[in-house]
């Protein structure tokens, strides 16, 4: 669960991390009275899941209450990358005598988390990452000892910070280790993380994402999940627990775990395709979960042709059939869709099926026959 | 041979009283594993189906003898069950539970690896390991797999192991030990240590290896075959065509800031002499024509 910038700052203040007093709002006459609030200069921020905001002008500095109404009306409704802005944060704006970069996250292949801490802050890391990596200081900790003060003393040092941010550093890289264990993140990170020319340091921006594994300890969570980011496609799947991804293609894909489903979009590229989603039923295939997958599928009008891809290992193709035929029958299909069922007793499954084959209901035996047929399929729909 | 299990392994399963771990165990069973015992600690001293269930890990081995134990605990007990196994002295933990939070991954992972060198963990959200014909601990469908080798199989995915199997079974080609390391952020146990343990197994005498996108794992286990594995290996890789910064059904199974990428691994794995297939289909036919030519 990626957080957007005001729920981070949020998140951060929960854990002790100075952040810059403001508040987010959905209207300019909000914005205005919270700008009157905080005291002038304010910045007015929009709050979209994509980079680049400033650019786009998602990011404007007002010195009074006539600038900061203008600003708020401007960038509300603004289109970033295809993000519509609905929210926007603002906040009292901060001198700056320098930028730094500080975040948590997992090391995948040292299976510790890493810590990485720059004194080339307010820029993207990867770019610092690739032009100059000795400029950012990195940190392991094993999760079993957690980020002692002197460990995280010396790191700060090696980072060759302004030495007036020393002491300050080490007191929110500290609480930023909390946030990011005791709240169950992926990811916290601050760019730019500042020093004040008055020798406070402070995090300017919030980058967080939450594991949704760990919503069970924190039931709170949930008020996040209208704020992500999702296509109507991907919203309507959601409400209905599937894992679904949207693509932008023309042919619906249905298939058993994330494995199979991934590679099943794979293929259909491979013969020339392409897919409208991702859609991991899981290990059963039932009529509930099949039905619903097709509704889903249905209601996307690019979707020309279905490829459902199931392979059955403790499920049995009966009763996979069965799931399929019972679904066919509660959700009227409006693209033909091509099976493809293997595994567990697939013969006695394909006989199920074989008296309903049609026009509009195709099956084939292997992934590949299969995906040419749905391609085929959908390209001669899309063209009659 | 086979690796980490054989005939001889008898294990508990941390959680049979529940209705997945009853459902699992009782096929494991079925199949031959030596499912010597359950733990509940409100329900010592019952049985499942003739199974006796006892209050903690340690009692059962006690009793039983048992060395591996499965764990079918829901996602919140994960951790304490696997450091209860590790405690009690169990060699070879197989978590199938998956939604198990990154950081207890990493907390357990790192604690075995500090305080408990000789437990090997295998999983969390995994379809956990068959040697066919011997024991099969977890949820694999057992029939779908030939015995005898010379095959041995490690894979990320559960659905695309089932498929390779069956793909193997229907080439009547058979298979050593099918490793399902999970698609999580900290796996227990590795890509390399199953190549590593295939590598030393002398009934082995090829391996498939099946990944996908996210992390870097594959990427090592290129470095590893190219430097340490004499055998051939064949690949697949899932998720050529995801789109980053999207998660594909597994928690682990992202491309984020251009790393992690399919073609990437696929590469990696092509470098170091491995015969990669575009599509599960294909890599099997590739082990096909390798084991024909053994």
């Amino acid at each position: 669960m990626d957080l957007l910038e005001y729920q981070g700052k949020q998140f951060f203040a929960q854990y002790g991390i100075p952040v810059s007093d403001g508040e987010a709002t959905d209207n300019v006459d909000d914005a205005v009275a919270i700008a009157e609030r905080v005291g002038y200069p304010v910045v007015v921020k929009a709050q979209v899941h994509t980079g680049g905001r400033g650019k786009a002008g998602g990011v404007k500095l007002a010195e009074n209450a006539d600038e900061a109404r203008m600003h708020a009306s401007n960038i509300l409704g603004l289109d970033i990358k295809g993000h519509v802005v609905k929210t926007i944060w603002v906040e009292i704006a901060s001198d700056i005598a320098e930028e730094y970069y500080a975040s948590f996250t997992l090391d995948r292949s040292a299976k510790q988390h890493l810590g990485m801490l720059s004194a080339e802050g307010g820029v993207e890391i990867e770019t610092v990452a690739e032009e100059n990596p000795d400029a950012i200081a990195k940190i392991h900790v094993d999760p079993t000892v957690g980020l002692t003060e002197d460990q995280c003393r010396a790191w700060v040092e090696a980072a060759n910070l302004n030495p007036d941010a020393t002491d300050g550093a080490v007191d929110i890289l500290m609480k930023l280790y909390n946030a990011y264990v005791e709240g169950d993140a992926d990811l916290v990170e601050i760019n730019p993380l500042i020093l004040k020319p008055t020798g406070e340091v402070h995090a300017l921006d919030a980058k967080v994402s939450l594991d949704g594994n760990a919503t069970y300890e924190h039931p709170d969570y949930t008020k996040y999940d209208a704020t992500q980011p999702r296509d109507e496609r991907e919203e309507a799947a959601h409400a209905k627990g599937l894992q679904y991804v949207g693509l932008d293609g023309s042919v619906g894909v249905i298939a058993n775990g994330a494995g199979l489903a991934m590679s099943t979009v794979d293929v259909v590229n491979q013969v020339g395709g392409k897919p409208a989603n991702f859609l991991d039923i899981g290990g059963g295939a039932n009529a509930d979960v099949m039905s619903g997958a097709m509704e889903v599928i249905n209601n996307d009008p690019a979707v020309k042709a279905i490829f459902i891809n199931i392979f059955g290992g403790i499920t049995r193709g009966e009763e996979v059939a069965n799931g399929i035929i019972e679904a066919m029958n509660r959700v009227t299909i409006d693209a033909p869709i091509v099976i493809r069922l293997d595994g567990t007793n697939a013969n006695e499954g394909r006989a199920i099926l074989e008296p309903h084959l049609s026009d509009s209901l195709m099956m084939e035996t292997t992934m590949l026959d299969a995906a040419r047929k749905a391609v085929e399929l959908a390209d001669s729909q899309a063209n009659g | 041979m086979s690796i980490f299990v054989d005939e001889n392994t008898k294990v508990v399963y941390q959680g049979l009283t529940g209705s997945q771990g009853r459902y699992y165990g009782l096929l494991n069973k079925e199949y031959g594993t030596q499912v010597v015992a359950g733990t509940n600690p409100k329900k010592a001293g019952t049985d499942v189906e003739g199974i006796p269930i006892f209050a903690t890990v340690a009692d059962a081995m006690e009793a039983t003898g048992a060395t591996a134990s499965c764990i079918f605990i829901p996602a919140p007990g994960v951790k304490g069950a696997v450091l209860e196994a590790a405690e009690a002295g169990i060699e070879f933990i197989v978590a199938i539970t998956e939604g198990v939070p990154a950081h207890d991954e990493a907390y357990f992972f790192n604690k075995l690896r500090n305080d408990f060198p000789n437990t090997r963990l295998l999983g969390p959200n995994c379809p956990g390991i068959i040697s066919p014909g011997k024991c099969n601990i977890g949820i694999t469908a057992g029939h779908i797999a030939k015995a005898g080798g010379p095959v041995g199989i490690v894979s990320r995915s559960g659905t695309l192991t089932y498929q390779a199997l069956y793909e193997l079974k229907e080439k009547g080609i058979g298979v050593t030990t099918c490793v399902g390391i999970g698609g999580d952020p900290v796996p227990g146990t590795s890509f390399i240590d199953c190549l590593a343990a295939f590598e030393a197994d002398p009934e082995t005498k090829a391996v498939m290896m099946i990944g996908e996108i996210g992390g870097s794992a594959e990427e090592e286990a290129a470095e590893f075959i190219k430097a340490n594995m004499s055998k051939p290996v064949t690949s697949y890789v899932a998720g050529v065509t995801a789109p980053p910064g999207k998660k594909m059904g597994h928690a682990g199974a992202i491309v984020s800031g251009g790393k992690g990428t399919a073609q990437a691994k696929m590469e990696a794995l092509a470098d170091a002499g491995v015969k990669v297939g575009q599509n599960p289909t294909e890599a099997g036919e590739l082990m096909a024509e390798i084991v024909a030519n053994l």
